[in-house]
């Protein structure tokens, strides 16, 4: 809706950091959702990292497989959460709780703001937890090394809370949005080479991988291993861009998405 | 001296979906310090011109100024100036009362001391201070719905809506839930206005609005809208029906009529039971006609609904 005159810049930073707040009190207070999250990218680690590591040669992934792996890992600790903040948006928009949160005082574009980023800290903060196995991935114990993978992650846990927030904002059914990301969440994990290099993958998934933000995220946290832990490149793991170029690509995917999602947000919402 | 200015009021308010006309050229003008009913059935209307009066959503024609802001210009002054209770409640179950009120705080902008002193101060208008380190989860529905008015308050607006405040609740919550209510009105000078469908509630309202297929059918205070009817009746049985009858005709000006039969009652038509049934029974008494029974009755806002819009509410 228009305005004469907007809300005090430092009301709406308030605003922000109480959904910032809310979403990371969320998470603190359901212990045992969040161990489930990790569990799946875990038994991925463990068991996959463990199990093909004998199958896939050294030299087709530029070291051991569990640590061709890791950053896989760290995507896929990551996607679920940042991914269901849209979900939530839908159901709380269904039940009416979302307009608990829009009778703020606060611009709608801030308020979904708050609500992405709260999203990504909630993200980024679970993505911590396996950062700190670094170890069990087969990565050196560096405090440079393991911020960096943190700040990457939070780069990647923002592009895709934005994707998901600015996607949940054009879906009316929870329904159709739980599809849509189990259509499309596995096909773009593996075509991000997360699990495999993409020169091992049929050329025909090429243009996929090109428009896949996941293949950036990947390349960025493949990237940022070899910049600061010395790690020898996989195949083409550590990406067919520079790191800056993928990181660039990240967070150009997150503006745009969280533009785009702000403004059917305020758009959607002002005509329901 | 200049009078304040209406806390809500609004001209041709409308809402349209597509063809569906959900609320259509409201007027209304609702005084600072009342508490105000919007009645209706389900789907009369009534929860889309609250959303359209929080700035919500936008009005497909007409507009409204709420606590002396306008709706479609000034919405963000309109939101900081009101206190808003849905009917879903958005409290996070496992955190404390204290915590969910400050983080709500927060979002209304307030500064950390302020959510700490504005929390303490609506947890004590409530009643709800000895539980504030408990989790929400362990409160019943009522007293959810009590912290979900806190949560409301907490920014010290002078306006506060309630869309349906009391679904869910059992008779003793809903009643128990009123009694705050009033006392917030009484004690912190605060506008309420509540939608809701059940006539015991809408009743004790200052004034209220009947609502039905998104238009104003009738405004008024409960009391006048039901002495409109006409229809409040006064029966009596005297130790002489027909002399008392006379003597109520020459005293006030009444027309009792009395229902034949050994049992027959003197029916009288008057506008308010109330303040009528002791004045018949000292003029009776006066004149020396024994009252043995009096039965007041009077219309219903039920009533006043089904005149109104040719239906029963409920």
């Amino acid at each position: 809706m228009s305005s004469s005159t907007g809300p005090a810049p430092r009301c709406e930073l308030r605003a922000v950091h109480a959904l910032v707040l809310r979403e990371l009190m969320r998470l603190t207070a359901n212990p045992g959702q969040v161990a489930m999250l990790m569990l799946q990218p875990l038994l991925f680690l463990f068991t996959l990292g463990g199990g093909l590591s004998t199958l896939v040669p050294d030299h087709a992934v530029g070291g051991s497989y569990r640590s061709y792996l890791f950053p896989g890992v760290l995507l896929m600790s990551i996607q679920a959460p940042a991914l269901n903040v849209g979900f939530r948006l839908i159901i709380d928009r269904d039940s009416g709780v979302l307009r608990e949160t829009l009778v703020a005082p606060a611009r709608r574009t801030t308020l979904l703001c708050g609500i992405c980023l709260g999203g990504c800290v909630s993200a980024a903060a679970q993505g911590a937890v396996l950062i700190a196995l670094a170890p069990a991935g087969g990565l050196p114990y560096r405090p440079l090394l393991l911020l960096g993978l943190l700040a990457q992650l939070t780069l990647c846990a923002f592009a895709l809370t934005a994707l998901g927030t600015a996607i949940a904002v054009r879906i009316r059914r929870a329904e159709t949005f739980a599809l849509l990301l189990s259509l499309t969440s596995a096909p773009f994990l593996f075509t991000s080479g997360a699990f495999v290099p993409r020169s091992a993958l049929p050329g025909w998934l090429d243009p996929l991988a090109a428009v896949n933000p996941l293949a950036y995220a990947c390349d960025a946290l493949h990237g940022t291993i070899r910049a600061l832990a010395g790690h020898p490149a996989t195949a083409d793991g550590a990406g067919r861009l520079p790191l800056a170029a993928n990181t660039a690509a990240l967070l150009l995917t997150g503006l745009i998405a969280l533009y785009l999602g702000a403004r059917s947000f305020d758009r959607h919402q002002a005509t329901d | 001296m200049t009078e304040e200015p209406p806390a809500i009021r609004t001209r041709g308010l409308s809402k349209s979906f597509g063809e569906h006309q959900a609320v259509c050229g409201v007027d209304l003008t609702v005084r600072p310090g009342e508490v105000f009913a919007f009645l209706g059935p389900n789907g009369a209307g009534k929860s889309t011109t609250i959303s359209m009066l929080c700035t919500l959503s936008r009005p497909t024609a007409g507009g409204a100024t709420v606590a002396g802001a306008d709706i479609l210009t000034q919405p963000h002054r309109v939101r900081a100036r009101i206190g808003v209770l849905f009917q879903h409640s958005a409290l996070l179950p496992e955190l404390s009362l204290a915590r969910n009120l400050q983080l709500r705080a927060r979002l209304h902008g307030l500064s950390r001391a302020q959510a700490r002193h504005r929390t303490a101060h609506a947890l004590r208008l409530v009643g709800l201070d000895d539980r504030r380190r408990d989790p929400v989860r362990t409160l019943s529905g009522g007293l959810r719905r009590r912290l979900d008015i806190a949560r409301a308050l907490l920014h010290g607006p002078r306006l506060l809506f309630l869309d349906e405040p009391t679904v869910g609740l059992d008779p003793p919550a809903r009643a128990e839930l009123w009694r705050h209510l009033r006392t917030l009105r009484t004690e912190e000078g605060i506008t309420v206005f509540v939608t809701t469908h059940y006539l015991d509630e809408a009743e004790h309202c200052d004034r209220l609005a009947i609502i039905d297929h998104g238009r104003i059918a009738a405004e008024d205070r409960p009391d006048r809208l039901k002495a409109a009817l006409g229809r409040a009746t006064i029966r009596l049985r005297t130790s002489d029906d027909t002399k008392a009858a006379r003597t109520l005709h020459e005293a006030h000006g009444l027309r009792p009529h009395a229902d034949p039969g050994p049992d027959g009652t003197l029916t009288v038509p008057v506008a308010d039971t109330a303040s009528w049934l002791p004045r018949l029974c000292a003029t009776l008494s006066d004149r020396g006609l024994q009252v043995h029974s009096a039965v007041a009755t009077s219309p219903t806002l039920n009533d006043v609904f089904f005149h109104h819009t040719g239906r029963h509410i409920s």
